[in-house]
């Protein structure tokens, strides 16, 4: 798995918005309003090498922020331009209100394609990248106030060690996220998507990456995946609470959630 | 096994010394040089690909015999688990790769159980769909993006569905091609005596052919392997045709710039009749300067062309037993126009 990350690394983004046509935008930001960040939270992005979530989570975050510095300055109607002026000061530095977002994956090459992406797009503050493997994080116990694995838990070996390393380094309340391809269960739709999946997919990727094997491995892997009632099983088995899944365009996509109490 | 590294950097910009500045439409040969993205290498041999090896002894064939149509016929659609190649043996072929019979209906039967069946080591069975997608994608990539090589190989493989047994019948029905066919020699740096031909008077088809290798800075190793050919003897016809492309450089003199190429890409759609030649004889020169057009056009395009036509097939000359041969006289023997003298 890790050679097939190696070469995809610098095509990733490519790949998945011409796989995807794009959607997966759609649903990450979908992943990152469910969560419904607010300002101060420490989130655990896993297998989050090119940053996607972890760049939705601090624009939803600086957005909250500013909302609430401006119904703050609403309630300070009376107040003298110094006064003003000193808030503001103080405020502007605060943009993110102490969130930060760790992001930890296990290919070196992903981590450097995303930290070249933050300094590209301009995001500075409140991101680490630490080189991990899920199945063991190199974290001390309750730390983390969100765990999220966006499209990373189908390349774990053992996803139940995964699960319970994310129970282990999520606070008491914390939230587990995850966001995964599923199973398709309208049979019509089902049968498409195999066609797309298997027919399409490969020669994407041979096409626009060079690498028919990798998304050949990309297609079967989803298949072989547990579908999202064995998920949730499995999710409910490690400790986790109130475990639920939503599935996005008909169960191609599924987010599960979870609680640590 | 450790890849074998190509001698030329990618992205060296066209006009520079060494190195190929081409156009991907107008370079044939199929490179394998894109760094980082290309063949990861899960499975299957390292770059460049092994060797194939000889051909089983078989009966000679009678020039009477039918054609046989070796592009996939439209299978089932791939179950969930497995994707299910349709690819199938070619009749000539008394045993694939991995010692199966050629029988259709086993091999249908085989496909259904197993879902992959290669037939060489870099092969990847696709469906006449995803060969079509291919085709389409690789062409527009290849435009696109001039350092895809890879891209340019997998084109001449999905449309060379029928020039590649034309190409194979020519050689089976000549005696040396035939001998070709069944001792399925191959040109890398490890099968060459790199000294031994650089020792050679110059003028020799080796000497020669190793200060084309030194001077363009280009290495035999870097060729992709064939992928989506589905007939293992048509692979090896095209992977020989890759590999014949650097001596028909040396033998037409043509250095690996893009005004170089073209004039190959022409020679090459004459001789050959791959698509992806025509292509690329056809879409190369939409990059070259006016004057370079216009040498083209007036002088190299004419004399490539009767020399393709006057010439018998390239993919006939046991090259490898040929290297003390001077370069004018095995030009001669083919058929190959002394080159115009012009400044390429």
């Amino acid at each position: 798995v890790y050679q097939v990350f190696e070469s995809v690394a610098k095509k990733y983004d490519v790949m998945n918005d011409s796989m995807t046509l794009g959607i997966h935008r759609v649903w990450k930001d979908i992943l990152v309003h469910k969560m419904n960040p607010s300002p101060g939270t420490l989130l655990l992005d896993v297998a989050g090498g090119t940053g996607d979530i972890a760049f939705r989570f601090i624009n939803y975050v600086r957005a909250v922020r500013e909302r609430q510095l401006q119904r703050k300055l609403k309630h300070h109607q009376d107040l003298s331009w110094q006064e003003i002026f000193e808030n503001y000061q103080e405020d502007k530095s605060d943009s993110l209100g102490d969130s930060q977002v760790v992001v930890c994956d296990i290919n070196r090459e992903m981590l450097k394609v995303g930290k070249q992406k933050a300094q590209h797009l301009g995001y500075s503050k409140g991101l680490s990248w630490v080189l991990g493997n899920a199945e063991e994080l190199p974290f001390d116990d309750d730390m983390f106030d969100v765990y999220t694995i966006a499209f990373g838990i189908r390349n774990v070996t053992r996803i139940d060690l995964a699960l319970e390393e994310a129970y282990r380094v999520l606070k008491p309340g914390g939230r587990f996220l995850c966001l995964e391809f599923s199973h398709v269960s309208n049979p019509l739709l089902s049968r498409l998507y195999d066609l797309y999946s298997f027919q399409v997919i490969p020669v994407l990727g041979e096409v626009i990456a060079g690498d028919w094997k990798s998304y050949q491995y990309l297609v079967e892997s989803i298949r072989r995946f547990p579908p999202q009632e064995e998920l949730k099983a499995m999710i409910e088995d490690t400790g986790f609470f109130k475990v639920d899944y939503e599935n996005l365009n008909f169960g191609i996509v599924a987010i599960h959630s979870g609680f640590k109490l | 096994m450790p890849r074998s590294r190509p001698l030329r950097p990618v992205g060296r910009l066209p006009g520079q010394r060494g190195g190929r500045a081409v156009d991907a439409a107008a370079c044939c040969c199929g490179r394998g040089a894109v760094r980082g993205v290309h063949a990861a290498a899960l499975a299957g041999p390292g770059s460049p690909g092994e060797c194939f090896p000889p051909a089983p002894p078989q009966p000679l064939r009678r020039s009477g015999r039918p054609f046989t149509r070796v592009c996939p016929s439209p299978g089932p659609v791939p179950r969930p688990v497995l994707p299910a190649g349709t690819a199938r043996l070619s009749h000539s072929d008394p045993r694939g790769w991995d010692g199966h019979t050629g029988e259709e209906e086993e091999e249908e039967e085989e496909v259904e159980e197993e879902g992959w069946h290669q037939l060489y080591p870099s092969h990847i069975p696709t469906s006449p769909l995803q060969k079509a997608l291919l085709a389409a994608g690789s062409a527009v990539m290849a435009l696109y993006d001039p350092y895809r090589h890879d891209m340019v190989a997998v084109l001449g493989e999905t449309t060379g569905c029928l020039a590649l047994p034309n190409l194979r019948d020519k050689m089976k029905h000549h005696p040396e091609g035939y001998r070709i066919l069944q001792e399925r020699p191959c040109i890398r740096l490890s099968t060459l005596d790199m000294s031994r031909l650089r020792g050679l008077p110059d003028g020799s088809l080796g000497r020669e052919y190793v200060r084309f290798l030194e001077d363009n800075k280009v290495s035999p190793d870097t060729r992709m392997p064939p992928k989506f050919v589905d007939d293992e003897e048509l692979a090896y016809v095209i992977q020989r045709y890759r590999e014949v492309h650097d001596l028909m450089h040396t033998l037409l003199g043509m250095p690996t710039n893009m005004l170089g190429e073209v004039v190959v890409k022409w020679f090459e759609a004459v001789q050959t009749g791959l698509p992806m030649c025509v292509l690329g004889a056809a879409f190369g020169p939409v990059r070259l300067s006016a004057r370079k057009l216009q040498v083209l056009a007036t002088e190299l395009v004419p004399w490539a062309i009767r020399s393709g036509l006057n010439a018998s097939c390239v993919l006939n000359v046991y090259y490898e037993q040929r290297w003390e041969q001077p370069v004018e006289s095995l030009r001669e023997e083919i058929g190959i126009f002394p080159p115009p003298a012009v400044r390429v």
